[in-house]
């Protein structure tokens, strides 16, 4: 019996299996900086103000955040604690999982790692590729996730868009935005908005990456001075070997 | 193979190079291992310190909070309780606090930054029970007529009085011990953490607490 | 010191010990690059275990847990990040090296006799590390951690009759489930690295009982000096000690520039689809075993109905020449008539059995090598040019059946896979024919 329904939701598999980027979409490329402290601040501003709502970043720590990205901890308790009491704890959503999956039919990810499954390229071009489509529940759909149930959170920054689509080949590509009404924020300035924010997703995935990259080279400098030592002793005591 | 002609001083030199430059290899490699045995951040954030809400408590009321897994008893002294103090001296094994069971910003009989707030971690300096409140001086708290208020611990019989200053012939060595804690303000005491530079009293308004003692990662 | 020295040896075979496999221990003395991998291969198990033991501290084996106690050690635990990189990396590195060790014994016929046992253990060796790896990788409970053992363990549901119960004894679950994940912790992390130790110390004995070989495949016993020590032999201690620690150095310098500064190596050795926890209701779009595994995972996959056909001509092939070189009416009967019954099963049977007995037939046919290989002289240096031809296919076939175990098994990607295959077993299928008539060349008396 048990086994029987197992079978039935694996059955079910390929259907529920996320269509994660779309035909033929290209990823626009982004520039990440993680030494820029200024653009990852901005970007964690962004997160902590309209995504932390409905989306957890539930491995980092609030304190450890205000500690790499060089924020005071007043300002992290006094703008950024809305969802949680202590600065050490974790950055959890607001809103509940079982409501927010009434809500929306699926419960919003957690966001923590999404840099290193979707990679930025892909953060940045979703959270640019919001348009109209009246056809979707809540109104809106996305270039790089089909009928993504997420309604664009940013709208009134970028404004609205709608998609044009051609058929190349039989296939219906997408083929570039048209601007219906502009928002609060020009193109080149969401663009820079959405680059910082991608920025910080980047640290939020990996905090070590502060500091691996310096650390790198010292490792590999000992290791460099350690071969011409090991390597002169290896030279000196085979020269008995003819 | 041979080996005639063997500058022995040259190897010996180079084998004590290459085993100085291991050592100190063998030294870096270790330290990230046994850094990782420290406290976690997480065990870090669950220690973290408490603050307390002070500015509903009533005089003679004690309010029970936890910090590091241990209770800590906010009590809040009454002039009666205060003025039983000075008078016990020949009841306590350790009556002018000798024993280093308290920070040292906290003074005099009263074992207090501030007189009037009382605070102690709640746990029996014998094994470690939490002793029973019994703050009602007199027959009241069943401790004889001449009880003059504090704590009794079930488990072997240990009393402390309403400074947390043990008496004598009983199975606890020492008196309770004092967490480190400072005031925020006349309504926020914060457990877990000493006062900035010396000694506090309590100051009005919101004072901003600096940076977290909690250290870092890598 | 001395008086120290000389009361723990009327206790304990230390000095012995120390003589008979270090400072005594003959070697020849013409070891090349392709003899820095043994040494490499067992710092790589030190590193695996030390890293390993510190992991252990802070992981949770327990589904809703063990993702979740992963990011705790990469955020919390102070220096958990380097510790895991180490170990994610060092499972990567295991297999290069171990690989490229393998490889040197088929240069220069290290797996021939004396030393077949050495070669089998090693085999051994490469299975329960395939075992450990696989179960590693599901205890970070990712989604491809998950869909993965998902797979593979479904694998054997393609055993006649027993496959089913089998599975679901594996896995003590009717899926990949919390049973599972608990008892893959217990095996790799106390079972199998212990077999895993005892299997490598069994290895070197054997090794040092006939001595290591060399790339001229010269036996170097065969000519002692006055001393009776070989005359092309070196003292291990100092001098493969003092040449393994240049080795080491180098080989961390790659290892650490891995950890350092591209730990993901592009997705090759930590899996973008792993860094989402393990959902049971959504496959990622490709399931894709780690590098090391995708040869293999080819192999599987490359058997599908329509590839039976060329297995069974394949097979006919092989079993027509064994018929012919045996002798005896019923040893040929034999081997026609089971070759037959197979073929026979190839067309009837589910293609997936067979993706699973060629995948099984792959590793095990590793086993056999020293008895495949007849050719007269040991070394690649002074066999002909056919065995150098298959040795280069081999190796060619094996990397593009690893590339192509990455790519969806459509159109030219299941082509190679299937060609692959075919030249995978080739090599070792045929050898037994092509080592013999190859052309070889005088083996000299005295290593060059």
């Amino acid at each position: 019996m048990k086994k029987t329904l197992v079978l039935m939701v694996m059955a079910l598999l390929p259907a529920l299996a996320t269509a994660g980027g779309g035909e033929g979409v290209k990823l626009d490329p982004v520039s990440i900086d993680l030494n820029d402290k200024v653009s990852l601040q901005r970007g964690a501003r962004i997160f902590v103000n309209y995504c932390l709502s409905c989306h957890s970043a539930g491995y980092m720590r609030y304190n450890r955040m205000a500690r790499d990205l060089e924020i005071p901890e007043h300002i992290v308790k006094d703008e950024m604690l809305f969802a949680a009491d202590k600065i050490g704890d974790l950055m959890k959503a607001v809103m509940p999982r079982e409501d927010a999956k009434d809500w929306f039919g699926v419960a919003p990810p957690d966001l923590t790692l999404v840099a290193r499954s979707r990679g930025p390229e892909w953060i940045y071009t979703y959270m640019r590729g919001f348009y109209l489509d009246d056809s979707t529940p809540s109104g809106w759909n996305n270039v790089v996730f089909q009928n993504v149930a997420m309604p664009h959170v940013l709208y009134e920054w970028q404004g609205l868009q709608r998609a044009k689509f051609e058929e190349v080949d039989g296939v219906k590509t997408f083929a570039g935005f048209e601007l219906v009404k502009a928002g609060t924020k020009t193109p080149e300035e969401y663009d820079r908005l959405m680059r910082d924010l991608t920025n910080f997703f980047v640290y939020l995935g990996e905090p070590a990456k502060l500091v691996r990259y310096r650390l790198g080279w010292w490792v590999l400098a000992f290791l460099a001075v350690f071969f011409v030592v090991a390597y002169l002793l290896k030279k000196e005591y085979w020269k008995d070997v003819h | 193979m041979s080996t005639d002609g063997v500058d022995k001083q040259r190897r010996r030199f180079l084998i004590g190079l290459t085993s100085g430059v291991g050592a100190v290899g063998v030294a870096f490699a270790a330290t990230p291992f046994v850094l990782s045995m420290l406290p976690s951040a997480r065990a870090r954030a669950a220690g973290a310190p408490v603050e307390v809400d002070i500015s509903k408590l009533e005089p003679g009321q004690l309010l029970t909070v936890e910090w590091r897994g241990k209770p800590v008893w906010v009590l809040r002294r009454t002039p009666a309780m205060l003025a039983t103090l000075p008078k016990l001296a020949g009841d306590l094994a350790d009556p002018n606090s000798e024993n280093a069971q308290q920070p040292p910003y906290v003074k005099g009989v009263e074992r207090a930054i501030q007189p009037e707030y009382f605070v102690a971690i709640g746990l029996c300096t014998h094994l470690g029970c939490s002793p029973e409140q019994k703050l009602e001086a007199g027959k009241a708290s069943g401790l004889g007529d001449d009880w003059p208020g504090g704590f009794f611990c079930p488990c072997h019989g240990s009393k402390f009085d309403l400074a947390g200053r043990v008496w004598k012939n009983v199975p606890a060595p020492t008196n309770l011990v004092i967490p480190p804690h400072a005031y925020l303000s006349d309504t926020q005491i914060i457990i877990g953490k000493d006062p900035e530079g010396g000694q506090k009293t309590a100051q009005a308004g919101h004072r901003p607490t600096g940076v977290q003692t909690d250290g870092g990662n890598a | 010191m001395e008086k120290l020295l000389e009361w723990v040896d009327a206790r304990f075979p230390l000095t012995k010990v120390w003589k008979e496999h270090l400072a005594e221990y003959y070697a020849p003395k013409n070891f090349n690059f392709w003899y820095y991998f043994g040494s490499l291969a067992m710092l790589v198990l030190v590193i695996q275990i030390v890293t390993g033991i510190f992991l252990t501290m802070h992981y949770k084996p327990d589904v809703n847990l063990a993702f979740a106690s992963v990011e705790y050690i990469m955020r919390d635990v102070p220096w958990g990040w380097l510790i895991r990189y180490m170990h994610s990396t060092g499972a990567s590195a295991f297999f290069i090296v171990v690989y490229l060790h393998m490889f040197r014994a088929l240069l220069y016929g290290s797996h021939r006799g004396p030393r077949e046992l050495v070669w089998i253990l090693g085999a051994v060796i490469f299975v329960a590390l395939m075992a450990e790896a696989f179960m590693g990788y599901l205890l970070p409970w990712g989604n491809m951690s998950y869909w993965g053992a998902q797979v593979i363990i479904n694998l054997f549901d393609a055993i006649p009759f027993v496959g089913p119960a089998l599975s679901e004894w594996i896995r003590g679950d009717f899926v990949v489930s919390d049973a599972t994940l608990n008892r893959f912790f217990a095996f790799h992390v106390i079972a199998v690295p212990l077999v895993l130790v005892m299997l490598v110390f069994l290895h070197i004995v054997a090794l040092h009982k006939v001595g290591s070989n060399n790339p001229d495949g010269i036996e170097i016993k065969a000519h002692k000096g006055p001393d009776g020590k070989p005359l092309d032999g070196i003292p291990f201690h100092p001098y493969y000690t003092v040449k393994d620690i240049v080795g080491v150095v180098v080989f961390l310098m790659l290892y650490a520039a891995v950890i350092f500064w591209a730990p993901e190596m592009g997705g090759w050795f930590l899996e973008h689809d792993n860094f989402v926890p393990a959902n049971i209701l959504q496959t990622p779009p490709e399931i894709v075993p780690l590098w090391y595994f995708t040869p293999f995972y080819s192999i599987l996959r490359a058997c599908t109905s329509d590839y039976m056909i060329y297995l069974a001509i394949f097979l006919a092939v092989i079993a027509s020449l064994t018929a012919v070189r045996l002798r005896g009416l019923l040893a040929k009967g034999a081997v026609l008539g089971g070759t037959a019954l197979v073929i026979v099963g190839l067309f009837t049977l589910e293609a997936k059995l067979w993706g699973v007995v060629a995948m099984g037939a792959s590793i095990v046919i590793l086993f056999f090598l020293p008895w495949l290989d007849q050719s007269p002289v040991k070394s690649i240096r002074y066999k002909g040019p056919i065995y150098k031809t298959a040795l280069a296919v081999f190796a060619v076939a094996f990397v593009v059946l690893g590339y192509v175990g990455t790519k969806p098994p459509e159109g030219l990607y299941k082509a190679l896979a299937q060609i692959g295959t075919i030249l995978y077993f080739a090599f070792f299928a045929f050898m037994p024919w092509y080592t013999r008539i190859d052309r070889t060349k005088p083996v000299p008396e005295r290593v060059t």
